[in-house]
């Protein structure tokens, strides 16, 4: 472009590369330049830091002796398998959802193979710092087994395509089969419910937390707002009294005054009891994230449907509910975020979950006084899982959102990917 | 509204610690002294035991990479079981925190509670516990540098003493200084870690804590040798088994076990030369090991209970030397045989 075209107003700038970025964001004024200097020093230095510490003062032999036990407790050795088995059909059936769900797209496109090499590469590394050759085999055989299956449920999908919304249904019956697998209920002898510990426990409390509060506060939700006094009010009382109660005070509650209550001999397992403390606790508050969806759908919706002479039901499982949920998919995955972090609570109310395993391991001779390093594990590991929901609950809402784009096809054929989010 | 949700929950509240009460009430008065509702019989029928521990306490009670549970207390809890099923791994191990602790005691989620508990007029009366002979004689120790030239509490006089926040530790702390009437500065703390570190870094001059916690943390400082933990102490933490009131049956049969691998050390038994003692001619040995008289079928226990702990598990200076002397170096003290001037001291066995 050497030729100087003579047009009234210039051209836009069309420099690129990462020197005019950061030419343009960063180094724009004096003043820019100044506190991007002094950021990036104290960056570095932040890093720098970090690194040698990580790499000559931290010894790392306490993450990786007890790499198991962090993740399944003390969940016995020979029956391991159980846990590979139950992991791979969980597995399976996400390989084969996601082939459903994405029939109608290419699998793979460059941005998710350079994922999945991301993601072999990074299991391959951890796995071979911290654990044997077996696990790092099983790892990327399962890795593997998503592949196969997301191509299978593609081709599955596209023969059946409504089998999208026979999905829910079918994590439920895979989550009870694997879970019955783990307790050993189905073949083999029971571990006891009490007796699962570390990763393994925190996700089992978490999920089925998650699952069961969901409902109820779709419920409690409907019910503060139902016409009927008594469901109103019964509904209001629960939710403000334990949104006026500490999640430990409920904890502590279900741990030490439900034993004292119940007549003896009738003892509800721990965990057990841990569940319904926490189930009770996030439902009162994701009632409260569900009202505002209600609130936020327009009374005409409402209206409408009555005028097409649906009935009560119909009109809220129909028309209210989904456009009242599919608003407040942030705020209800960050409840779930937070429950999710909460379960290192039972930590202190004697559970052995991923915090309190990782108590446990400290208290080791062995390993006294190596709690940064396990703390800073434990964290990744939190930080992991819950990245995993947050972006799932991106991908979600771009999926529910992506009719409405549909619906001119012209808006969404050119349109650069990755438009939603949030 | 307000008004009425606190008037609701003030209500709520009201009736369970009514019905709380009530059933504690009631478990005690049930509890009773009569054989069949022993929670000796509970247990043998159940076939396994269930043990309080604190399961976080290094050298009582942690997890080892192994996935076992392992420290002093854990082994007594193993003892127990040796004593009654001859197998030590007949145990299921609850984590407790200290809060729960005696209730899940009281509402018999446990056996027995071997969970680092200090024993207290208040605990062995009011609150209903039953307490075994201690199995560790802890105390408030002071930690301090070998260059300070600190030599006793004295001479701690005007020093700023790292604690950690809310334990009787802080209290126990105040109360000998007033009383002493030396002037310190304390440095609170809420997390342990962060309470070493400063000590390490010099922004106190002590740290204090029960001395078996001093002795664990010091190994973990930079150079452990520049550091020493005084002898004098300033508090009795004796700590020990304990189990529920009006069950003397079962407090019996812990209570011996504890005093079982007290004897055996005295006696020289030990999980190696048991085999030689077998045959021994001496009369406490053999009542000990149940070759002679009906001291353990008495109680309502294998009458070679004691073998069978001593074959599992050991006697008291072997669990002592695995769990607390070997990895802490800690020295046996208080917690050496009274015949050589320590306090471990069991009643005769005939």
């Amino acid at each position: 472009m050497t030729t100087i075209l003579p047009q009234s107003s210039a051209p836009p700038v069309t420099t690129v590369g990462p020197w005019a970025w950061a030419k343009k964001n960063l180094f724009s004024s004096w003043l820019n330049t100044l506190l991007t200097i002094i950021s990036a020093a104290f960056l570095a230095w932040v890093l720098i830091s970090f690194l040698s510490w990580a790499f000559t003062e931290a010894q790392w032999n306490a993450v990786r002796d007890n790499f198991r036990l962090f993740l399944v407790g003390r969940y016995p050795v020979q029956l391991l398998w159980r846990i590979w088995a139950s992991l791979g059909l969980i597995v399976a059936v996400g390989g084969l959802s996601w082939g459903v769900l994405a029939r109608t797209s290419r699998l793979f496109d460059r941005r998710g193979l350079v994922m999945l090499g991301i993601l072999a590469a990074s299991i391959l590394i951890v796995l071979g710092l911290l654990a044997d050759p077996t696990s790092i085999a099983i790892s990327l055989g399962l890795l593997v087994l998503v592949v196969g299956t997301a191509f299978l449920g593609q081709q599955i999908g596209q023969v059946k395509p409504q089998l999208g919304s026979w999905l829910p249904l079918f994590w439920l019956l895979t989550f009870l089969l694997a879970y019955a697998l783990v307790r050993g209920l189905i073949i083999g002898p029971q571990v006891k419910l009490d007796d699962l510990t570390g990763l393994l426990l925190t996700l089992l409390t978490a999920i089925v937390s998650i699952v069961l509060s969901f409902p109820i506060g779709v419920l409690l939700a409907l019910g503060r707002r139902s016409e009927l006094p008594v469901i109103r009010w019964l509904s209001i009382v629960y939710i403000e009294v334990i949104r006026g109660l500490p999640l430990v005070t409920i904890l502590f509650a279900a741990s030490l005054l439900v034993p004292l209550v119940l007549p003896s001999g009738m003892r509800p397992d721990r965990v057990l009891r841990a569940i319904v403390g926490l189930t009770m606790f996030s439902a009162a508050y994701l009632a409260e994230n569900v009202r505002g969806g209600l609130q936020s759908v327009p009374r005409g919706q409402a209206e409408a449907a009555k005028a097409l002479g649906m009935n009560p039901l119909l009109t809220t499982t129909l028309i209210v509910l989904p456009q009242a949920l599919k608003a407040v998919i942030p705020t209800i995955v960050g409840q779930f975020i937070s429950l999710f972090k909460d379960t290192s609570l039972l930590a202190i109310i004697g559970l052995a979950e991923l915090l309190g395993m990782g108590q446990s391991v400290l208290a080791n001779p062995q390993y006294n006084g190596r709690s940064s390093e396990v703390f800073l594990f434990i964290g990744l590991i939190y930080f992991l899982c819950c990245s995993i929901m947050s972006w799932a609950s991106r991908r979600l809402e771009r999926q529910l959102n992506a009719p409405k784009r549909a619906v001119d096809p012209a808006l969404t054929t050119n349109r650069p990917d990755g438009g939603g989010g949030g | 509204m307000r008004k009425w949700i606190s008037l609701l929950l003030a209500t709520i509240l009201t009736a369970a610690v009514a019905v709380a009460c009530a059933s504690t009430g009631d478990s005690t008065a049930q509890g009773g002294d009569n054989n069949a509702n022993s929670t000796l019989n509970t247990v043998t029928s159940r076939g396994s035991l269930i043990c309080g521990v604190n399961g976080q306490l290094p050298g009582f009670s942690f997890v080892d990479n192994t996935g076992e549970y392992s420290g002093m207390d854990v082994d007594f809890c193993r003892a127990i079981a040796a004593a009654l099923f001859d197998d030590p791994t007949k145990v299921e191990f609850r984590n407790l925190s200290a809060q729960e602790r005696f209730t899940a005691l009281a509402a018999g989620e446990i056996d027995v509670l071997i969970r680092n508990t200090t024993w207290t007029i208040n605990r062995d009366t009011a609150l209903g516990l039953e307490f075994a002979p201690t199995t560790f004689f802890d105390g408030q120790g002071m930690l301090v540098t070998t260059a300070s030239g600190i030599r006793d509490v004295k001479g701690l006089s005007g020093k700023s003493i790292c604690v950690q926040s809310g334990t009787t530790t802080e209290q126990n702390l105040t109360d000998r200084f007033r009383k002493l009437n030396i002037p310190f500065t304390p440095v609170v703390f809420d997390d342990e870690d962060a309470l070493y570190s400063a000590f390490a870094q010099g922004r106190c001059q002590a740290a204090t804590s029960d001395r078996s916690q001093l002795t664990a943390r010091r190994k973990t400082l930079p150079n452990p040798d520049n550091y020493v933990v005084l002898d004098e102490v300033i508090s009795k933490e004796p700590l020990g088994p304990a189990t529920r009131n009006n069950d003397s049956r079962w407090a019996d049969a812990v209570k011996w076990v504890v005093f079982g691998t007290f004897q055996a050390e005295e006696l020289g038994i030990t999980k190696d030369n048991l085999a030689q003692f077998e045959n021994s001619n001496d009369p406490e040995v053999k009542r000990l090991l149940g070759k002679e008289g009906t001291l353990g079928s008495d109680m309502g226990l294998p009458n070679d209970f004691m073998a069978r702990v001593i074959k599992h598990v050991g006697n008291y200076g072997e669990i002592y030397e695995r769990n607390i002397g070997g990895p802490f170096q800690l020295e046996r003290g208080p917690n050496e045989l009274w015949t050589n001037g320590g306090l471990i001291y069991a009643p005769p066995f005939r």
